[in-house]
């Protein structure tokens, strides 16, 4: 459904003498099936959301290709092209008090992608939205047709969130963190109904987060990413049961673990902090806190390697 | 020995008179002892924050006390005058907040802001000033240099880290940390966690830990305070509230974090969201989204029950069964 081939995003800092380029994104390949669920895990600044903006051309790409369902996107979409690739691409976003218009009700929020892709006939629209609305769980639909953002909780907002990306009937959805703004109790449902619709639809999608768990949960495959690279990607059970990278070890370390007493992991030594893109070292970006780091590390950087079946990896340990 | 810290029977209120006031804390009672970390949670609205500010003494009208009492090793700090609050702090009591990564004064060098604070504090001498501050720097293990810096030249981690340098700068009994490390990355929240837990154990303050995630607070704490609808659900040792919570609340929170490995299963969300404070339902808060929910529970307020010695809880379900039948592992 989804294929991405060396896709490279430069943003430029400062001005003249003093002008920068910061790599968000390097040379990433991936790949996402019909009616999968892959997980992109990292750090801020490890490139996730940058690479959520340019799939959706929310961000021009420096170079690289993504082709989805076998047309490629050119660079600089514009007019129709852009129109057809957003009815194929839909994105959540993670705040869904900033990504609603405070001005629109829901339903003019919801019916917007149905008119503006054509999707049903204009005199449809309003039947369409309620059904919309129902399969998010905001029943009675007529109740909420009227309302405004600001009457909604966030977890009903983020339920809008779902239903106007679901309204252009795209093929791939691109949720980024959309749990992680909500009250604790009602992420689950959340997740669970992002779960249920992408199952009944067979729907694909990109699921972005930093929480191991959530993704963990909501997966067939993780993506783990750091200063804009796929470090270890692999079926979720076992990148998740067997993690490889010593960064995806660190993060499954340092994820919070009710099971345990803190006193059994104290010896987590101060990892310091992810890396400036501005001025990424020389070999593999994690080397300066990695606790195998070896020379070699710092001279290149490692290929993605297999180490079991559909399971890779970039370090030198598995050379 | 005196505890640290002990709430009895504290409401808190918003309003300008007491009839209007939105109660955001009601008959709340807690003992922090010295040298103990206390985890409290509970979701936005829950009241979590507001304790935290009444603790400290940060309580600003239209919030107020309603009723109880808030002893810090046994004076009841409710009736303090403005003046004696702003010497506690720091001194006995500080607090690290939620958003404290802005907390710093963004155009004065770090040094200067301890600087001002051990002034204020009656620290004289500069040199014995610049002692504090540096060593405070080092057992939140920044390299002292960093004094030196803007805020904005610190990374986020550093920055939280500077801020507990300065919550500890003058050896406070008791520290209060509302989501302390919330807005931060895994690896770093987890180095900073670490930090705490060591630096509590070499000074022996008290920690009040305040957050949304369950599953840090049961790594974190001692022992742990649940809270919904301003009042306390459940409280009890960390350990024994993971393996046998007994309010449905607490259960459907552990739950909230699916498990990070093994098969991948379905678990149900609960349903609902939290209740409008300005309009709590008769009877237990909870009721219109328990799972286990009774007839009573929608009528009657539901007594507290003490299960141990330590562990407490707020259920119509306490008293209707017993124990050995309410053992569910989360």
């Amino acid at each position: 459904m989804l294929e991405i081939r060396a896709l490279t995003k430069r943003y430029s800092i400062g001005r003249g003498t003093r002008r920068k380029y910061v790599e968000a994104l390097t040379e990433v390949d991936l790949s996402v099936e019909r009616g999968e669920v892959l997980a992109l895990v990292g750090e801020s600044g490890s490139g996730k959301t940058t690479l959520a903006r340019t799939i959706t051309a929310l961000e021009q790409r420096t170079s690289g290709e993504i082709v989805v369902d076998g047309e490629l996107l050119p660079v600089r979409a514009r007019g129709r092209r852009l129109r057809h690739h957003r009815h194929s691409v839909q994105m959540i976003f993670q705040d869904p008090y900033a990504s609603l218009d405070p001005l629109h009700s829901i339903g003019s929020t919801v019916g917007r992608p149905l008119r503006s892709f054509d999707i049903v006939p204009g005199d449809q629209v309003q039947a369409a939205v309620e059904a919309l609305l129902d399969e998010v769980g905001l029943g009675p639909a007529s109740e909420f047709l009227k309302r405004y953002p600001h009457e909604l909780s966030g977890g009903q907002r983020q339920r809008v969130g779902i239903a106007r990306a679901l309204a252009a009937r795209p093929k791939l959805i691109i949720a980024d963190e959309p749990t992680s703004m909500l009250d604790v109790s009602i992420r689950l449902t959340i997740l669970n109904l992002l779960l249920d619709l992408q199952r009944a639809q067979g729907l694909s999608m990109i699921f972005i987060t930093h929480d191991l768990a959530s993704a963990h949960y909501m997966s067939d495959r993780i993506a783990i990413m750091y200063a804009g690279r796929i470090q270890e990607i692999g079926p979720t059970t076992d990148v998740m049961g067997n993690p490889r990278h010593p960064y995806t070890q660190l993060l499954r370390e340092a994820a919070p673990d009710p099971s345990r007493e803190i006193d059994e992991i104290d010896h987590f030594e101060d990892r310091g902090d992810p890396p400036d893109l501005a001025a990424l070292p020389n070999g593999c970006a994690f080397a300066d806190r990695c606790t195998f780091v070896k020379d070699e590390c710092r001279q290149a950087l490692p290929d993605l390697v297999e180490v079991a079946s559909n399971h890779h990896v970039r370090c030198i340990l598995y050379v | 020995m005196t505890p640290v810290l002990e709430i009895s029977d504290l409401s808190i209120g918003y309003g300008w008179d007491e009839s209007s006031a939105l109660i955001a804390v009601r008959d709340v009672s807690l003992v922090v002892e010295a040298g103990e970390v206390l985890g409290i949670a509970g979701e936005s609205g829950c009241g979590k924050s507001t304790l935290a500010m009444a603790a400290t003494g940060l309580l600003e009208p239209p919030g107020r006390v309603l009723g109880g009492r808030i002893d810090y090793e046994g004076v009841d700090i409710t009736s303090l005058s403005a003046e004696a609050l702003r010497e506690m702090r720091l001194k006995d009591i500080s607090i690290v907040f939620q958003a404290s990564m802005n907390a710093l004064n963004p155009v004065m060098r770090i040094r200067a802001q301890f600087d001002d604070a051990l002034r204020a504090h009656g620290v004289r001498s500069e040199s014995e000033r610049g002692r504090m501050a540096e060593e405070a720097f080092e057992l939140v293990r920044v390299p002292p240099r960093f004094l030196e810096a803007y805020p904005h030249q610190l990374s986020g981690g550093m920055r939280q880290r500077a801020l507990i340098a300065l919550a500890i700068v003058m050896r406070p009994n008791l520290l209060v940390l509302d989501e302390p490390t919330t807005a931060l990355d895994v690896v770093v929240q987890r180095s900073i966690i670490q930090s705490l837990s060591q630096l509590r154990r070499e000074l022996g303050f008290a920690i009040v830990f305040i957050t949304h995630d369950l599953s840090l607070l049961m790594e974190m704490a001692d022992r742990v305070a649940i809270m919904y609808a301003g009042g306390i659900v459940e409280q009890g040792p960390a350990r024994e509230l993971y393996r046998s919570a007994g309010h449905p609340y607490t259960r459907a929170l552990l739950t909230a974090f699916p498990p990070i490995e093994g098969e991948r299963r379905r678990q149900d969300g609960l349903p609902g969201r939290p209740p409008d404070m300005r309009e709590l339902p008769p009877g237990c808060p909870f009721a219109p989204r328990c799972p286990e929910v009774m007839d009573q529970c929608r009528t009657v307020t539901p007594p507290s029950v003490w299960r141990t010695e330590a562990h407490r809880v707020v259920c119509h379900l306490e008293t209707n069964a017993t124990h050995a039948e309410e053992e569910v592992a989360p």
